[in-house]
């Protein structure tokens, strides 16, 4: 509650205030009113403002970027559905290229340091932040994150997105390649049923490649929906809990030249 | 359900140009979003009253200008008009084309006292 006037608008509303004046807005409430009439004039003034909504979190994407480039940090934000295998990919690329490539983890999810805990298994430094109920990671939570992390110079972060398909899509995190993960289990039409999330990335891992036989994705039409929405984009063809197909991905990380 | 996120960024917008117009409140606020830019119009208006509230957009009228996706291929370098982000050239059915208008998710302008 406000000490001065004793209205109940503490924290939650704006703070707009001149020099002098105690610190909050009345605009909520009209309290000098009850009771009796008056008229004042009031100046209705037009801001031209034209700003992209999303700038705020463009702005530290870019602050973010230029932190990487300068660290020559090579980061990867991975996004997908949840249960696509997100970190069941993570934990295999870590464990067979840990010993070549200093690696860091953000685990981005709701609740629960579930996917920080399989990935500190592996002695790779990971930390993990919880959303509560937001459905997406934000520049700013990198930001601080990656600061937390220490990361060191000249190594690879993986940032494990929310599972989610379609939020994670507007937010740019800072990273240098986007990588979408969908599995063979979630259908061949995902790419078009969720199209932001293909047309903002670079990279397409398909998982759970050694499932094919037994659903009916046709994974020719999943990859051609795909390149419909985003025709720039490169396959990895997966099966994180089997080996099959992940040298290609490892080839294709290596190719950016950090190593311990 | 980011669209909660797009209209907290869209309250923090309005604060920030509140306090620097040096004015009171906004009366109405113009938003101009385009199809193609991955914002639901419903789940937006859903959120609205929540993210607003106690806040200078609390009591402001919303208007909103709906920007029509246009893509123009890279292959024939025909305009076209855009639904979804994944369609094709209606004239060469090629995958390339550059989308020209329909992102846009921007505050054009606030009326304030």
């Amino acid at each position: 509650m406000c000490g001065t006037c004793g209205c109940g608008s503490d924290t939650n509303g704006p703070v707009i205030s001149k020099p002098g004046e105690h610190a909050h807005t009345h605009d909520d409430h009209h309290h000098h009113h009850d009771g009796h009439t008056h008229s004042h004039e009031h100046q209705h003034k037009v801001l031209e403002i034209e700003q992209d909504i999303l700038q705020h979190n463009k702005m530290l994407a870019a602050r973010n970027r230029g932190y990487f480039e300068a660290k020559n940090i090579f980061a990867l934000n991975m996004v997908s559905s949840p249960g696509s295998g997100k970190t069941s990919i993570l934990e295999r690329t870590l464990a067979d290229l840990k010993e070549s490539i200093p690696f860091y983890v953000i685990e981005g999810d709701q609740q629960t340091l579930n996917d920080a805990n399989r990935i500190d298994a592996l002695n790779i430094p990971v930390i993990q932040i919880n959303t509560g109920k937001g459905c997406h990671l934000e520049s700013d939570m990198v930001f601080n994150a990656v600061k937390k992390l220490e990361v060191r110079n000249n190594s690879v972060l993986l940032i494990e997105n929310v599972g989610n398909l379609v939020c994670p899509s507007m937010f740019d995190l800072g990273e240098r390649k986007r990588v979408v993960i969908i599995s063979t289990t979630e259908g061949e039409d995902k790419p078009i049923k969720y199209p932001d999330m293909f047309h903002t990335a670079d990279i397409c891992i398909i998982n759970k490649i050694d499932l094919l036989p037994y659903v009916n994705t046709d994974i020719n039409k999943l990859k051609n929906y795909a390149l419909q929405v985003n025709p720039n984009l490169k396959f990895f063809e997966v099966s994180a809990t089997k080996g099959t197909g992940m040298d290609d991905w490892y080839n294709w990380l290596k190719s950016y030249g950090i190593s311990s | 359900m980011h669209e909660l996120s797009i209209a907290m960024g869209i309250v923090k917008i309005a604060e920030d140009e509140v306090i620097k117009a040096n004015v009171e409140k906004v009366t109405k606020i113009e938003l101009e979003i385009g199809v193609l830019a991955g914002v639901e119009l419903d789940s937006l208006n859903f959120v609205w009253k929540s993210a607003v509230k106690d806040s200078v957009l609390e009591h402001a009228e919303k208007e909103i200008e709906i920007v029509k996706g246009i893509g123009k291929c890279v292959d024939c370098d025909t305009e076209f008009e855009m639904l979804h982000i994944y369609d094709t050239c209606p004239k060469c059915k090629s995958n390339f084309k550059g989308i020209l208008r329909g992102k846009e998710l921007r505050v054009k302008a606030l009326e304030v006292i």
